[in-house]
């Protein structure tokens, strides 16, 4: 077993095991982990020589984890160098993440924008093993287009026992609706979830406030709605300041907030 | 009770602190300011008492000797790391009451914010302590008595410099033995009472009204003004943000470090990740963060004074001339009007 190091900032090597495309710019690394974490809880990686970026945790097992990257800076680039059993250098995990016993029992309703999918896909796939911990499990996902749609074996699988509106933004397929995911608030019928129910709202800044808003006209409750915010860090550990707003330290309590908090969290 | 000594006898009086620690204090470098023909006064190892520049508040602060502007947090040799290893002697640190101070509250982000304390902050801290210098009240930028910062009791020893003879006192038996065939006098610091400065900073009573004072237009000014250097927040003694940066030896690329070096929110792309847009992306934005967070959001955070120590070294360093005092006015003014227009609503 890899050993963790006693300084938080100092990484620990973890061999990649597998790498899936999940498109031209998206890939999906799992690496071996020695970590104990919670869904929608968020880790540093880095490669030496390159840096280190915050990164939400995918996919979750018992001696694994997965992150979906895309290759947009520095170090992601970087890593799509990599390859299965070359190394990755992890430290965390970081953030609460997502409140998994107040979400048991209830309905839950999931909106993400793009890879916004990435940190509630351990949860979405924990649920879909277990539907018994949950009441229903309705998804609304959106993608810019066709090439930009990640795990698609798993949208595919999910359709199965959840309630899905898979949608693209500016591109027409098959099987797939047109629009953005604000569009499909208005077919959910939240009168009959008896007041048991959880929003949980993934994705680029603005889908979030159009969401949060979208969601608001139908009197949803501040308290019933969840999200999870991605900020530039560089330690992860409330001391560098770059994910601050307010008094908010993203990286401490974040990256999950109710909407009775995230709505005023404006930068 | 305190003692007095001649300048001349000050290096043999300290000789055996100077062999146990290192000494850190504000020191003249000539002809390396900013302009042709100024100095500058930093923090630096002294060899020597008489080094030390005690009247002149120094361009930057005290922060540096615990929280160095570069870094390195560890070194890397191919999948292996090693911890940068602590200062090998304690250190003994001349400041004035508002640097110390502000050390306290870069302790606060450093040590208390979050489960994990600075290690190498910590490292540090636990084994310096303070001599207290005499301050005459600093210059026109300072205002450290509206910002409760002209007092501390965290010192080991106090000092004051007279024009032939320096006055000492002495809170840490430690020293006590080195100074005692001194001639003894009475001494004990005083501490200021009145800057030529006062600011008053009115209270953000909520969240509505402090979103609506950052979008308030008077703000505005900065985009005009500010041109986004940094220099504010290199010289703000309790400014701590950093970015961690990697660098390779040249002649071996599988060796090398990770280190930290100061960020500045008032750089462009500060906020800024991979791939996307700059949240905060004109100056009038960072320069309303930098300001909120100084006389709001630390205090809010943690449940105490406020950031700003008072000092006006980011006044003094602002190559346009931008006194965080008259934005202070402005912002109280901005917290009036957004307070006056929620009652008539």
């Amino acid at each position: 077993m890899v050993q963790q190091n006693q300084n938080p900032m100092i990484p620990t090597a973890c061999k990649i095991l597998s790498i899936v495309k999940e498109t031209d710019i998206e890939y999906t690394f799992r690496v071996e982990s020695p970590f104990q974490a919670n869904h929608g809880q968020f880790m540093q990686l880095s490669i030496p020589k390159i840096g280190e970026a915050p990164i939400s945790i995918s996919e979750l097992g018992d001696n694994y984890m997965d992150f979906t990257l895309r290759a947009v800076g520095k170090v992601t680039n970087e890593i799509f160098e990599k390859q299965v059993g070359d190394f990755l250098f992890l430290r965390g995990p970081y953030g609460n993440g997502w409140p998994y016993e107040e979400l048991k029992g209830k309905h839950l309703v999931f909106i993400t924008g793009g890879t916004g999918l990435a940190p509630v896909r351990s949860l979405l796939n924990e649920f879909y093993n277990n539907m018994d911990l949950v009441k229903s499990i309705t998804l609304i996902s959106g993608f810019k287009n066709k090439e930009s749609i990640l795990f698609k074996d798993e949208l595919k699988n999910w359709q199965e026992k959840f309630r899905t509106f898979y949608t693209l933004d500016n591109d027409k397929i098959e099987g797939w609706n047109s629009g953005l995911v604000t569009n499909f608030v208005k077919e959910i019928d939240f009168n009959s979830f008896d007041n048991n129910y959880a929003v949980i709202v993934v994705g680029p800044p603005i889908m979030m406030k159009f969401t949060g808003l979208e969601l608001k006209k139908h009197d949803i409750p501040d308290e019933n709605i969840w999200m999870s915010f991605e900020r530039k860090m560089s330690c992860a550990i409330g001391k560098c300041g770059h994910c601050r707003i307010d008094e908010t330290y993203i990286c401490l309590d974040g990256p999950v907030f109710p909407y009775t908090k995230a709505k005023n969290l404006v930068d | 009770m305190g003692y007095k000594f001649n300048f001349a006898d000050a290096d043999r009086l300290f000789c055996n602190i100077f062999d146990k620690y290192d000494i850190y204090a504000p020191k003249k470098f000539p002809k390396q300011g900013r302009y042709s023909d100024t100095d500058i006064i930093k923090y630096a190892k002294i060899n020597s008492i008489n080094e030390i520049e005690f009247h002149i508040k120094s361009d930057y602060s005290a922060k540096e000797v615990l929280n160095p502007i570069n870094e390195t947090l560890f070194y890397f040799i191919e999948n292996e790391f090693r911890e940068s290893s602590a200062p090998k002697k304690p250190i003994l640190l001349f400041a004035r009451p508002c640097d110390i101070n502000a050390i306290e509250i870069q302790s606060k982000i450093f040590e208390e914010n979050g489960e994990f304390s600075d290690i190498y902050f910590t490292r540090i801290k636990n084994n310096l302590k303070f001599v207290l210098m005499d301050c005459n009240g600093g210059d026109d930028t300072c205002f450290c008595v509206s910002m409760n910062s002209n007092f501390t009791d965290n010192w080991a020893i106090a000092i004051k410099q007279l024009e032939n003879e320096y006055l000492l006192s002495i809170k840490d038996s430690e020293f006590t033995s080195d100074f005692e065939n001194c001639e003894q006098t009475d001494f004990s610091p005083e501490f200021v009472q009145q800057n030529t400065l006062s600011v008053n900073i009115k209270e953000i009573p909520n969240k509505e009204v402090l979103n609506k004072l950052k979008e308030h237009p008077f703000w505005l000014e900065y985009d005009k003004r500010c041109i986004s250097c940094g220099s504010c927040t290199v010289s703000c003694p309790t400014c701590t943000c950093f970015t961690t940066r990697d660098i390779i030896y040249s002649e071996n690329p599988k060796v090398g470090e990770r280190k930290r070096v100061y960020a500045s929110c008032q750089i462009e792309g500060f906020d800024q990740m991979a791939g996307q847009k700059e949240i905060r992306n004109k100056a009038s934005e960072r320069m309303r963060y930098k300001v909120l967070h100084k006389y709001h959001d630390y205090k809010e955070r943690f449940k105490t004074k406020h950031m700003c120590v008072g000092c006006g070294r980011c006044i003094h360093r602002c190559p346009e001339a931008i006194s965080i005092v008259s934005t202070l006015e402005k912002m109280n003014n901005a917290i009036d009007e957004i307070l006056n227009k929620d009652i008539q609503e």
